[in-house]
């Protein structure tokens, strides 16, 4: 890479930078108590709205797997999910009522949050329907995973985005709150994702899984992206570039190897497809505040109507993170 | 009382105090040496904490940085002040705070008792193993490296650099010859002593203090000139990755542990509260008797390495995306692409599925939609058999069907009509095995029902796209296995290559084929290139058909399904 495509990055980082600093304003602290946060400390990073029903398991699963605080933007919720919030010792809030669409989909609240909170903390980003899965997490704690990618001076963590679905009509079997969505929205596709290299940040960008085969068969380009960069090592210089996708400096994007090996990798289990899919759908499709135009939720909606089943035959079963390791979704690389 | 441990210690002190204890309490003398970087407040305490054991002493404190002499000065002190102040030791034993004892102190003690003059330090000539990681192996030693690796890599790096440019080279003291080994040994007294006595000892430090990463060799290295008897290995269980960074052991390395029979194992994560409750109780319950191992964990350490560094062959993910040349196999096993064989024979598919224990594809590759076997719309790993998706990535769609499919040979078909993006990729395969009847696809024309004029236009379409393709197909880049025959040539003869093709296949009995494909009625083949030839297209991939001959020696009656003995 050049020196003047590198200044060029370098100055597109400022500008996410600044412009995380101008929508700081945005964002109206609720509950803040971050002031908790001990050096070393473990903490997560999302923007939600109205997932009420989802957000005790959501809490608990992350808690047990060892984050240390939440800290939560919470984009002027009706259910009650900011109350709900305001509860737990462990979480700081912030409220906004500003467009998630201006905010680059919440971007920028986090970017900004993360610049002030996150510096020297590994630092995970995960919406309130995703479920990390990375290697051994059975036996050991995410705390055992970053301080092996901190003794191997790794600073980027790269977890697919892997969709699941229910056997069955999406709307047919009902989530209760507390429950893992897991149970539900149990299978997946294996194999059928496409690979391609983003030249300009460097990272992978990968599409496919039932999203892409059901409603983005005939315009594949536009399926949505499945790479992401969830967890890393923060620094208050770095930015995220379209959500999780991406980051600058680039060199954080490079959490694949190009000489035949395996990096170690997870998985985001995305259990977005439960029976509140279809409302939430609809919700999103009137409020317009949604990725290109919302253009996802306008081929679900065109689905949707039909109440689809993402299930086939090939699907496979969840199991655990080896069965996953196995179908060479994640990779446990060197960490044994 | 005949094992002492130097114990080098910088972090998780907490359980650097249960392994002291632990070692004490065992009834061997315990020398700790605790990193200078480790704060003042932080390091009395530690000291506080460790007052009530008299066995445990705290040496003078040294700047450890990785790959600097602090570490070996650090064991100097820890040792020196192990045999003066511990006379009736006979062994020392140095550990770090993250190593674990896991077998009884006891059996260790006897253990040493029963070799009393035994050395135990891995010391191996820098010439015969290739351990180094990073290029610098007899440099370690022919160099020198004031600057630090970590801190310093610019400078370190140019300075290298200069002195190899310069060519300026240090001597080894008094012929001393360089030895490595991994840098957690156990030493007799009389060895120790004899090099921390030795009246040449600053000469050897000063050399030794500009040596790079010097705690794998200074002791290695002069053990070789005092010791009677040298077994060079290490009495503690280490393993080191891809870049010569020890693997850590975890919870659930328990039961591996158990049965590694080494004595020690590093390093141990701190968190990992199980393995220290396991391994640090009383000679009773520490061991429970299992039969040994150790195998096991060499197998998995190594097979780690060889995931980071070779990685599955023919998969590609999110964190494996090799560049074009490094894939280590484009895909994950053995497939065959068959061109023309569906256009000549009869439900060609039906009778290789039958013939071979493989799975059989129409045109993965049809413009309109993917021919998956039996007409299915997706395949394994809920592979769509959309022609959008597909086109959209095509060396992804072919990859991932390899790969899902692990275990069952697939073999599809293709032709000048399919997307042709793809001949490149199967082309560079080695697992590809490709056939190409050429010329085949004039067959469908001449038995289509269609004008001439229209029949003509494609068969000039076809024979071109067909032409390029062979050419691609005889390129010096092909990486496949590739047979090519005019459709004349084969039609000789049809049994012979098709024997063949399907041995490499591995077909499933071994016998020679039993029944084969029903060949399509050639009658007026001839007439119709002829007549193509007549409207000034000249067909000439399916070689030479003469106009009177049509099939050498063919029946009057239409073919039918013959055996071969």
């Amino acid at each position: 890479m050049g020196v003047w495509q590198s200044y060029r990055l370098r100055l597109q980082r400022k500008r996410w930078l600044l412009r995380a600093w101008r929508k700081r304003r945005e964002l109206r602290s609720v509950t803040n108590r971050t002031g908790a946060i001990k050096p070393g400390d473990i903490l997560l990073f999302s923007t939600l709205r109205n997932e009420q029903l989802r957000l005790p398991y959501f809490l608990q699963y992350y808690r047990d797997m060892g984050v240390n605080h939440f800290l939560l933007v919470d984009n002027d919720s009706t259910d009650g999910s900011l109350e709900y919030l305001a509860e737990h010792p462990d979480v700081s809030v912030w409220h906004t009522r500003h467009g998630y669409k201006r905010a680059r989909f919440g971007v920028d609240w986090l970017n900004w949050l993360q610049m002030q909170h996150a510096h020297g903390h590994w630092s995970l980003v995960v919406d309130p329907d995703e479920f990390l899965i990375y290697p051994f997490c059975d036996t050991r704690s995410l705390r055992a995973l970053t301080d092996w990618l901190d003794a191997s001076s790794i600073k980027s963590f790269a977890a697919m985005l892997l969709d699941m679905y229910p056997k069955g009509p999406i709307g047919a079997q009902p989530y209760r709150q507390g429950q893992d969505p897991i149970e539900i929205a149990n299978w997946f596709d294996a194999g059928n994702y496409s690979i391609k290299r983003n030249k300009r940040f460097g990272n992978l960008w990968i599409q496919g899984g039932p999203r892409s085969r059901v409603f983005f068969a005939d315009k594949p380009e536009k399926a949505p992206a499945l790479n992401k960069i969830p967890l890393v090592k923060w620094d208050k210089r770095y930015a995220y570039v379209s959500s999780t996708h991406m980051l600058l400096p680039r060199g954080l994007n490079l959490v694949y190897d190009e000489w035949g090996g395996e990096k170690a990798s997870g998985v985001l289990l995305h259990a977005k497809f439960l029976n509140t899919f279809s409302e939430k759908a609809q919700e999103e499709l009137t409020r317009k505040q949604h990725y290109a135009a919302s253009v996802e939720y306008k081929a679900y909606a065109e689905s949707l109507q039909d109440d689809p089943d993402l299930w086939c035959k090939w699907s496979e079963r969840y199991i655990n993170w080896r069965q996953l390791e196995i179908l060479g979704l994640m990779s446990k690389g060197n960490w044994a | 009382m005949s094992v002492g441990i130097v114990m080098l210690v910088h972090t998780a002190l907490g359980r650097a105090e249960q392994v002291a204890r632990h070692w004490a309490a065992g009834g061997c003398p315990v020398v700790i040496h605790v990193d200078r970087s480790v704060p003042k407040k932080t390091y009395t305490a530690f000291v506080e904490a460790l007052s009530d054991l008299k066995q445990v002493r705290f040496c003078k404190r040294h700047r450890c940085e990785w790959g600097t002499w602090g570490i070996v000065a650090a064991s100097q002190a820890g040792a020196e002040m192990m045999l003066s102040e511990f006379q009736e030791v006979r062994h020392v034993y140095l550990a770090s705070g993250s190593c674990l004892p896991l077998r009884p102190v006891q059996e260790l003690i006897d253990y040493l008792a029963a070799r009393p003059r035994t050395d135990f330090i891995e010391s191996a000539t820098t010439a015969d193993v290739p351990w180094t990681v990073g290029g610098l192996d007899q440099e370690r030693f022919t160099l020198r490296f004031p600057f630090s690796w970590k801190r310093q890599r610019y400078l370190f790096d140019t300075f290298v650099k200069l002195q190899r440019k310069i060519g300026l080279k240090r001597k080894m003291p008094n012929g001393l010859v360089p030895h490595m080994g991994s840098q957690w040994w156990c030493l007799t007294r009389q060895t120790l002593s004899a090099i921390l006595q030795d009246p040449e000892r600053p000469t050897y430090d000063t050399f030794f203090k500009r040596v790079w990463i010097p705690d794998e060799s200074y002791f290695q290295s002069l053990a070789r000139l005092y010791s009677g008897h040298i077994e060079s290995r290490s009495l503690t269980l280490s393993k080191f990755d891809f870049q010569g960074k020890p693997h850590i052991f975890y919870d659930d390395h328990l039961q591996l542990l158990r049965r590694s029979d080494c004595f020690v194992a590093r390093k141990i994560w701190p968190h990992a509260n199980r393995l220290y409750e396991v391994f640090l109780t009383d000679a009773a319950g520490a061991m429970k008797k299992t039969e040994p191992n150790p195998g096991k964990i060499d197998r998995i350490f190594a097979k780690a390495v060889e995931r980071r560094t070779r990685g599955r062959a023919g998969l590609y993910m999110q964190s494996r995306f090799p560049n074009p040349g490094w894939e280590n196999g484009i895909t994950s096993s053995p497939y065959s692409v068959f061109e023309g064989f569906s256009d000549l024979f009869e439900d060609f598919e039906g009778w290789l599925a039958k013939a071979t224990s493989a799975r059989v594809h129409g045109h993965l590759f049809a413009p309109d939609r993917v021919e998956f076997a039996g007409g299915q719309s997706l395949m394994n790993g809920a592979l769509s058999d959309s022609a959008a998706l597909r086109d959209y990535n095509p060396r992804s769609f072919l990859c991932n069907l390899i790969w899902n499919t692990r275990g069952e040979r697939q073999c599809f078909q293709f032709g000048p009509a399919d997307i042709q993006d793809i001949a490149w990729d199967f082309v560079k395969d080695p697992n590809a095995q490709v056939s190409v009847i050429s010329g085949a696809w004039a067959v469908p024309l001449f038995r289509s029902n269609r004008n001439f004029a229209d029949i003509r236009k494609d068969a000039a379409l076809l024979q071109r796209i067909e032409s390029e393709h062979l050419n691609v197909l005889r390129s010096p880049y092909v990486k496949a296995k590739v047979r090519i025959w005019t459709m004349a040539e084969f039609i000789e003869a049809p049994m012979e290559p098709l024997q063949t093709i399907l041995d490499e296949i591995g077909n499933r009995s071994l016998r020679r084929l039993a029944e084969v494909p029903k060949m399509v009625d050639l009658d007026g083949f001839g007439q119709f290139l002829q007549n193509l030839k007549n409207q000034g297209m000249h067909p000439y991939l399916m070689g030479d058909f003469p106009v009177a001959r049509d099939m050498p020696n063919a029946p009057q009656s239409p073919r039918k399904p013959y055996l071969v003995r």
